[in-house]
């Protein structure tokens, strides 16, 4: 479980975060929606430790983050899968060396046993035969999944995601969103996603929270979000027609 | 940010460099990814260079001996020391820094703005050791065979240069090579190459890893190192020149 209380961040003198906090639990896929600009970026940099929080505090199984010893932290690291929002795969390495790569570096693995955990983890994300492509060599989609694959092959207790549908086709985001829900719940992790794509709200939003400026604006699950009257969210989630009409079905449906 | 900001980052960073690889076995990989980008796919460049300033720079010296009180031999005495002291180690180097400089800014810069960098460190890898450390050494290690072979392919290019020209022997330029030469001229040389090598590896490395924003700015970035690197190299030249043989 992940419990964020109280979180500021801000950069040269202008705050991005103002008192975030937020409860994340394991074997759910909790989901940050908000605008551009929101601090959702800066939110989830935090969480992993790329930004270090101006104030407040971060517990991850009931342990303060900023007091981990250094043997703690790379324990904590190790517990960690990201998955980023333009994948960040190694472009000089193969899928297969890319997925391997947290294997080698803190396991003592045989080569046979990593290949066969590497051969598992990717045939998980559907992407058998890949093995020895290299990233500028798959679509969009692909290098998500073998972003996905990397992120999963040390089982990771904490998953995180920043934008995983960014420049997808509907289809192959909603591909990729059932993929990350269902690892979420075959492994327990703990799972938080950044988005703006709404069909992901919609689809595997257990719990979701609303940035609007810097602060939690909202919070609830996929169905409360149907019927919140809070204006700014309201806003932001049914700024298409499409949506809205979705919306009012849904509305209508459940009276 | 002013200069002495950024020499104290460069300082840090070197500090979170050289610390000992979390494994050690990913290390050598790297290691001979770097000996082979770094240091075997320059060797044309100056194998080819040397070779060529080696020949001009004699028939420049064999051009302008007008007197015949002067002897031919001088030739060959003025073609090593100038190649063994200055044009294999420093003007090499300045070639290397433009090469190599460069494309290690923009590596490390595109994998900065790709968030690759901060992939490793999420995953719990010292970034600056797994990527700047393998280039150091692979550059210390390997530039020193690179710029002894310059001088070599650089003398011969004199010889070769005088032979087909006609403006002096082979056997009066090979007379001035072994007139007066001092071993400790080679280990000279050495010195600033192993020192250039350092810098060649670093301040590239600096540049790629602290960019901030997109295509453009690694490009900018790229640019900044050579210069910076060839400074670098310039002013470090003139004090190990005034160390070391004053």
């Amino acid at each position: 479980m992940i419990e964020v209380k109280k979180l500021y961040k801000g950069f040269e003198g202008n705050p991005i975060l103002k008192g975030v906090s937020a409860t994340f639990h394991p074997g759910k896929t909790s989901l940050i929606i908000g605008q551009s600009g929101s601090g959702k970026t800066v939110f989830l940099k935090s969480l992993i430790g790329l930004h270090t929080p101006d104030e407040g505090a971060i517990f991850f199984n009931g342990t303060l983050s900023s007091e981990f010893t250094e043997t703690e932290k790379q324990q904590w690291r190790q517990e960690i899968g990201m998955v980023f929002q333009g994948s960040a795969l190694l472009d000089s390495q193969t899928v297969e060396d890319n997925v391997m790569f947290p294997l080698k570096m803190f396991t003592k693995q045989s080569d046979e046993a990593m290949l066969a955990r590497v051969n598992f983890v990717l045939k998980r994300v559907n992407l058998e035969n890949s093995n020895k492509k290299l990233p500028a060599e798959l679509s969009g989609g692909m290098q998500k999944r073998v972003a996905i694959a990397r992120a999963i092959v040390m089982n990771p207790k904490y998953l995180f995601c920043d934008e995983p549908n960014s420049g997808l086709d509907p289809q192959t985001a909603i591909v990729i969103d059932k993929l990350i829900q269902e690892i979420t719940d075959e492994y327990n992790i703990t799972t938080v996603i950044n988005t703006h794509d709404m069909n992901s709200v919609m689809e595997i939003g257990e719990k979701i929270i609303f940035l609007k400026d810097g602060k939690k604006a909202w919070e609830g699950t996929s169905d409360e979000i149907f019927k919140t009257d809070n204006e700014a969210v309201v806003n932001f989630v049914y700024s298409s027609n499409l949506f809205k009409k979705v919306r009012e079905a849904y509305l209508r449906e459940t009276k | 940010m002013n200069y002495l900001e950024h020499i104290g980052k460069y300082f840090i960073m070197l500090g979170r460099v050289f610390k000992k690889p979390q494994r050690s076995k990913v290390f050598y990989e790297a290691l001979l990814r770097e000996i082979e980008d770094l240091g075997l796919k320059s060797l044309g460049i100056i194998m080819f260079i040397s070779f060529f300033i080696g020949g001009v720079i004699s028939l420049q010296t064999a051009l302008n001996l007008e007197s015949p009180f002067i002897p031919k031999s001088l030739i060959g005495f003025a073609a090593k020391r100038s190649i063994i002291l200055e044009f294999a180690p420093t003007f090499c180097s300045i070639i290397l820094a433009g090469k190599v400089g460069s494309y290690i800014t923009s590596s490390i810069g595109s994998m900065r703005v790709t968030e690759q960098i901060d992939a490793l460190e999420v995953m719990g890898i010292n970034s600056l050791n797994y990527l700047v450390l393998p280039k150091i050494i692979a550059t210390v290690f390997f530039y020193p065979f690179l710029i002894s072979l310059g001088m070599f392919l650089g003398i011969f290019g004199g010889w070769v240069s005088g032979v087909l020209s006609g403006l002096f022997s082979g056997a009066e330029y090979i007379e001035g090579l072994q007139t007066d030469f001092n071993p400790f001229l080679l280990t000279y040389a050495m010195i600033k190459t192993l020192i250039f090598a350092f810098l060649i590896a670093t301040v590239p490395s600096y540049h790629g890893y602290y960019v901030k924003g997109g295509s453009i700015a690694v490009g900018r970035a790229s640019t900044q190192a050579v210069v910076w690197t060839t400074i670098l190299i310039v002013i470090a030249n003139y004090f190990l020149t005034q160390m070391l043989l004053t």
